[in-house]
């Protein structure tokens, strides 16, 4: 079990107790978790794909927005882990009329719950949450402010493809303004030294996101000879209601991925989507489907991170509960 | 009157009662800026009144030992919510005015965003009622410049003058159109009253939780960008010069709105602006504990904005001091940041913030700062007998231990809520005790010795 033995070092050494954002992590930490999710990937190559760690553990998804995706992967890399794990989803809409949400997390907690995954459609509510609960806390989506196990998927996808992050260009294209996928990925590319783009319309990617570091880029055939990864971020119909872009049809005529555009890129572009895609929209199926296509790796390295996320979380509770003794 | 002295004695059981006494506040450092006085002495109250500086009695049957505080007119805070009538579980006339006395504050104007609105002879008339019954700081109702500040006709705006309304304003909201906007500025000009507004460009804020810019950016907020406000400041000066009304900004927080009253001013423009301590204390970085006791509106600004705002108050661009004490229970800003209220409680912490910011740093002396919550506000709503200590003024007198050293305490708090950014905060000065109309209503005890009690030669 040398996998398991490579995780069980990165969990000595890690130390927070919840995993709010990327924007507050080292780039050792990202790094680590990388490293730990690696060891678990091996798991899920095995025939039988449970470990013990988290055996006798409760993780409560607790979901105020809907998400299919992101939840699962949560309680399967939970379950493989050995913990138990139960679902709690309400929309923000009913909670709003009767208990509040912290409420609902304080009843959770009395359950027995030892990490709680949160999302919400409203920025900072994990942080607020992890100052009432006593459990570790992970965000899985604060409205457009983080989605950090997201963003880790994205990275260690890239590591694998390309053994490194350093020294890359990666582009993050469409709405970055309303993302919380550009914001983690921002933060995680940054920290370990990959070149950011950020490309869509102004009215997505408005003035200002250069002072992150970033370069803003509205014309996406002008720079897509230079990069080595396209992140194609998910387009949001309502934008359009709300007058952020003319039409869906111009927004595909500028930014859409297809056939002609990946001509116009690296070979070996690495195309990327958080998901859920819109085929014909944000890239055609081709695309989506073809060589430079990564999204069907996304969602398997998803599984590890947040095996390697749970686990080294819950390295923590013991040693606060042995404090605590 | 047995039945008002239950706070005062709470808050100093050695005081008793003694209306309308004659009192000596002794050796106190005197600041009225209305005469242009700084000086150590006595200032002697008889009946109510202030009396003339060198006169004075024999004795006195309240001496208050004053040595070493700062003895000024009672401060007015022009911007004050008290949330009744309709929202009692946030705050009361009652306790609102309490808040204020123990912030040193002697009377206050309050916004009429209440439910229902104060857009009535009767409404207002009702809140100077409680405010007669509660006995703690004085009260001063703003009519609201439309019916039930829906901004699409106007209150009856004379009526609210007689049920005593000293200004007018939607605050909460502003007065969107244009059109309505000129008209209260051309039609509040028969009683020489001031429309105070809330300047936002509404269509501009929708979904805002706080300032747009790298910040908004980084936590995934709305924005609400500066140019709203800067927008609606140009709109309301230009209406007020080409109507000859009188435009007040309310709780002003950029840079460009600083500059363009200082341009209006020199224009000639009758326009006058008012800043928070939030706005000169803290900014919307701040935001990055996702704490609602962040949010208001105006959004806190960046450090250019701060820089402004204080360089305003400085050449006195800026003439008030307001709180925006904007109370709320706990339970409504215990919430996700986008759903909980705007605004957080000031009058408490109006002293110390101010000493902290304005007056340590060296931006503005205590005479200057004075003036702001004091006589400048007197002037502004018309209270002739006000913001003074010249003879035959009204005694309401605040007297301010300037080196006391204390943490901010939200659970300390008069006020019903304590939604507070400052809790905890290290700070300097205090209001120490508090005469409104001759009576000593708040003291934090120690120096007020009552009824036969010798005076120094």
């Amino acid at each position: 079990m040398t996998a398991t033995n490579h995780a069980e070092s990165a969990a000595a050494a890690w130390t927070r107790k919840h995993l709010l954002g990327l924007e507050e992590l080292s780039a050792e930490e990202i790094t680590a978790i990388l490293d730990t999710a690696e060891s678990f990937a091996e798991v899920s190559t095995r025939s039988r794909k449970k470990v013990p760690a988290l055996q006798g553990r409760i993780v409560f998804n607790l979901f105020f927005e809907n998400s299919t995706r992101t939840r699962t992967s949560f309680s399967l890399a939970a379950k493989r882990l050995s913990a138990d794990t139960q679902d709690f989803t309400a929309s923000a809409s009913s909670l709003s009329k009767g208990e509040s949400f912290i409420d609902t997390a304080r009843n959770i907690e009395a359950m027995g719950a030892d990490i709680m995954v949160i999302r919400h459609p409203t920025p900072g509510t994990p942080h607020l949450l992890a100052q009432h609960v006593d459990c570790a806390i992970i965000n899985a989506g604060d409205g457009a402010h983080e989605h950090p196990t997201q963003a880790l998927l994205d990275l260690m996808t890239i590591r694998r493809a390309r053994g490194r992050i350093e020294g890359l260009t990666v582009c993050l294209l469409g709405d970055i303004a309303h993302s919380r996928v550009a914001r983690s990925n921002i933060h995680a590319l940054k920290k370990l030294g990959a070149h950011v783009i950020l490309c869509g319309p102004p009215t997505l990617v408005p003035r200002g996101w250069e002072r992150f570091g970033c370069e803003v880029v509205h014309q996406l055939d002008e720079v897509l000879p230079r990069c080595d990864v396209m992140n194609v971020l998910r387009i949001q119909f309502e934008r359009q209601q709300r007058g952020l872009f003319p039409s869906v049809s111009e927004y595909s005529q500028f930014y859409m991925m297809t056939q002609d555009r990946i001509r116009l890129g690296k070979p070996d572009l690495l195309l990327l989507a958080p998901g859920p895609i819109n085929r014909g929209v944000e890239l055609t199926p081709e695309v989506a489907d073809g060589p430079n296509s990564a999204i069907l790796d996304q969602v398997a390295n998803g599984l590890a991170i947040r095996m390697a996320v749970l686990y080294l979380l819950s390295g923590r509770i013991d040693a606060g509960s042995r404090h605590r003794d | 009157m047995r039945e008002a002295a239950t706070e005062t004695d709470r808050a100093a059981p050695s005081i008793g009662e003694i209306p309308l006494a004659t009192i000596l506040i002794n050796g106190g450092r005197i600041i009225d800026p209305s005469q242009g006085l700084d000086q150590v002495g006595d200032l002697w109250i008889s009946r109510g009144r202030i009396l003339p500086m060198g006169g004075g009695f024999d004795d006195a049957e309240v001496v208050i030992d004053a040595r070493g505080m700062i003895v000024c007119p009672g401060l007015i805070d022009i911007h004050v919510h008290l949330r009744e009538p309709g929202n009692e579980e946030d705050e009361t006339i009652a306790t609102g005015a309490a808040a204020a006395l123990a912030g040193g504050v002697t009377s206050v104007a309050c916004m009429p965003n209440t439910i229902p609105a104060i857009d009535t002879q009767a409404a207002a008339e009702f809140v100077i009622l409680q405010a007669q019954r509660a006995r703690q700081a004085n009260v001063f109702p703003v009519g609201a410049v439309s019916k039930g500040r829906q901004g699409a006709e106007l209150a009856e705006l004379g009526q609210l003058v007689a049920g005593g309304a000293v200004a007018f304003t939607d605050d909460g909201a502003p007065v969107a159109s244009a059109d309505l906007m000129r008209r209260a500025l051309q039609y509040s000009r028969m009683f020489d009253r001031v429309i105070m507004q809330h300047c936002q460009v509404p269509e501009l804020t929708v979904g805002g939780v706080m300032n747009e810019g790298i910040e908004s950016m980084r936590l995934g907020l709305g924005g609400m960008p500066a140019a709203a406000e800067d927008i609606m400041v140009a709109r309301d000066i230009r209406l007020a010069e080409i109507t000859g009304g009188r435009i007040h900004i309310q709780h002003i927080s950029t840079a460009r709105s600083v500059e363009l009253v200082r341009e209006g001013k020199r224009r000639g423009v009758r326009v006058t602006a008012e800043a928070c301590p939030h706005h000169y204390s803290l900014t919307d970085e701040n935001l990055r504990t996702f704490d609602s006791n962040f949010k208001m509106n105006p959004p806190l600004r960046t450090w250019p904005d701060v820089e402004a705002v204080i360089g305003g108050l400085k050449d006195n661009t800026i003439e008030f001091i307001a709180t925006d004490h904007a109370p709320h229970a706990r339970e409504k800003k215990m919430r996700e940041i986008d759903q909980a209220p705007f605004g957080i409680v000031g009058l408490e912490t109006l002293v110390p913030i101010t000493a902290k910011a304005l007056i340590e740093p060296g931006h503005l002396t205590w005479p200057e700062a004075i003036a702001k919550m004091s006589c400048n506000p007197a002037v502004l709503l018309g209270l002739v007998d006000k913001g003074t200590l010249r003879g035959g003024a009204d005694a309401d007198v605040t007297i301010i231990d300037p080196e006391t050293r204390w943490t901010i305490d939200p659970a300390e708090f008069r006020s019903k809520s304590k939604n507070t950014p400052y809790g905890g905060w290290e700070v300097k000065a205090r209001a120490h005790t508090v005469i409104v109309g001759g009576e000593v209503r708040y003291t934090r005890g120690g120096i007020v010795q009552h009824a036969g009690a010798s005076v120094p030669a």
